[in-house]
């Protein structure tokens, strides 16, 4: 009775915790959500859960180093994380990758983004209350965790990027085994709509939930699918095209529904533009070096250095400042769940309380990428 | 804009802005114009940075810089500020939060790694850490037993 009086507030609004250890967070985030009966009027996150300084220790580590703490933010983006990372040394040493490395850092990259989404449309069923899709998203995502396995020696924290290129070639079965690969997974596409998109209680639970405006989208700094179901275009690999991106055809979806229902479009969307990535590429991995060549020890001049890619969740921007030791001076990681969880409070706002889960599971937040 | 007229107009507003040239436009300015400044940035037609990608903290030993990473949308031109805060024992500077919302949660980020205090903060309260804790990101900050070091 006690506990019940303190967890209401002087207007009679209820207060819970939502998390740490909420299945449908996904991680470790704790929500204060304050309540006036069902309805949210606000939600706070409280993070630290999983923060371990990435920033900090970056600082005592070399340039080669860093770049493999970074697989350990948005662990089912390590591959953009580490590409972040190499580019921004590359671009202080000036350092030009051959044109192999290029390319399989582009198919590792679109690799990396359809198994991240496969298994956001999984856990997104299993938000709302449908088990399949999780079956359906693990049986996809784990042909591709194998093709990773077989080039890159892990699963999902991949460290397969070097400053200059990639750390080793790519496995002679890797061509072969990812036609494999989008062979079935063309045949299984239709299946994700099948069970999802057409279904009337997943439409009844995500359309017009989570609302959204382009201005306020923009201001909070929203990247990646949460900004394009906003009508806002962002697409980092269209605006600053990096590491051969410029050379491929591929479309950014766009959706302007704003809400919880758009956000899933735009990701199914994705996945298809992924695959039309890795199909111009595939046939096509230049012959040549992987890794260009480097000095042991590097150091990059001193100088301030912004890079940024499209990881699977938005805009990741790496800002290293240089002194030009051989470790980084500051390093600081614009995270692109960390700019979306901000907006989950004006998102969230007005809706019920079950719907902060359909909200929380299309926003597709990893949580050690917003603590770091 | 390009570079040059960014410059020119940045002049205009604080005639002692020092400017920096790496892959964007740096300027350099004191933390205590800085709010009004960047207020003038996103609401100028001519320059109308809506977008706050990046705010982040450095510690250069004898003074901070808060550095706002701004493009906008509709010109389509990036431009750097580095608000420049030289009391470290107390460093203060008026949060930006009005301005840009992206700012709330990067400003507590800060708040909490660096201690710099943003007035005028809607809730400014340790977000990773618990108020025992110093302020990691500080160059001058050790912890015998968590540190990693080279």
């Amino acid at each position: 009775m006690e506990i019940e009086q303190q967890a209401i507030t002087e207007t009679g609004d209820f207060v819970i915790n939502m998390g740490p250890q909420h299945p449908s967070t996904h991680g470790v985030l704790h929500l204060k959500v304050t309540l006036n009966g069902e309805t949210i009027k606000n939600v706070e996150p409280h993070l630290g859960y999983i923060h371990r300084s990435i920033e900090k220790m970056s600082e005592a580590a070399s340039y080669r180093n860093f770049i493999y703490l970074t697989s350990r933010m948005d662990y089912l983006s390590a591959h953009m994380n580490n590409q972040a990372c190499s580019m921004a040394v590359e671009k202080g040493l000036q350092l030009e990758i051959p044109q192999r490395a290029k390319v399989i850092r582009m198919l590792m990259s679109e690799l990396t983004r359809l198994a991240s989404h496969q298994l956001w449309w999984g856990a997104l069923g299993l938000d709302l209350g449908a088990i399949t899709p999780y079956f359906l998203g693990f049986r996809d995502r784990e042909e591709i965790l194998d093709i990773f396995e077989e080039t890159c020696g892990a699963r999902l924290t991949m460290n397969y990027n070097v400053p200059g290129g990639l750390m080793y070639d790519i496995h002679p079965n890797f061509v072969g085994r990812v036609k494999t690969f989008l062979k079935n997974f063309k045949e299984h596409l239709p299946e994700y709509n099948q069970l999802l998109t057409g279904n009337i209680i997943f439409e009844e639970r995500t359309k017009g939930v989570g609302i959204l405006t382009p201005e306020d989208a923009l201001s909070f700094g929203c990247t990646g699918a949460v900004a394009r179901a906003s009508g806002i275009s962002c697409d980092v690999r269209k605006w600053y095209p990096y590491d051969g991106y410029e050379t491929v055809q591929f479309e950014e979806p766009i959706e302007t529904g704003c809400d919880c229902y758009s956000r899933y479009s735009v990701r199914i969307k994705e996945m298809e533009q992924s695959v039309k990535i890795i199909e111009q590429l595939i046939d096509n991995i230049p012959e040549g070096e992987f890794q260009a060549k480097t000095k042991v020890v590097l150091k990059v001049p001193k100088g301030e250095y912004y890079v940024r890619v499209e990881t699977a969740r938005g805009d990741l921007g790496v800002y290293l400042v240089s002194d030009g030791t051989a470790s980084p001076y500051r390093i600081k990681y614009r995270s692109p769940g960390f700019s979306n969880l901000s907006a989950l409070n004006t998102m969230a706002k007005g809706n019920k309380i079950g719907d902060l889960v359909a909200i929380m599971a299309t926003l597709d937040l990893v949580i050690p990428d917003i603590d770091r | 804009m390009i570079n040059e007229e960014l410059k020119q107009f940045i002049s205009q507003q604080i005639p002692e802005a020092v400017f920096e040239e790496t892959q964007f436009l740096n300027a350099v300015i004191d933390s205590s114009k800085a709010h009004a400044f960047l207020k003038t940035l996103r609401e100028n037609p001519d320059t109308q940075f809506d977008y706050l990608f990046c705010e982040s903290g450095v510690d250069w030993k004898d003074f901070f810089y808060v550095v706002y990473h701004l493009s906008s949308n509709s010109h389509k031109h990036i431009l750097v500020v580095k608000a420049k805060i030289s009391d470290r024992v107390d460093p203060k500077i008026a949060s930006v939060a009005d301005i840009w919302k992206t700012a709330e949660m990067h400003e507590l980020e800060i708040f909490d790694l660096f201690g710099i205090k943003f007035t005028n903060h809607p809730n400014l309260r340790r977000l990773f850490l618990d108020d025992t804790w110093g302020f990691p990101l500080r160059k001058d900050y050790t912890d015998e037993t968590n540190m990693v070091s080279l």
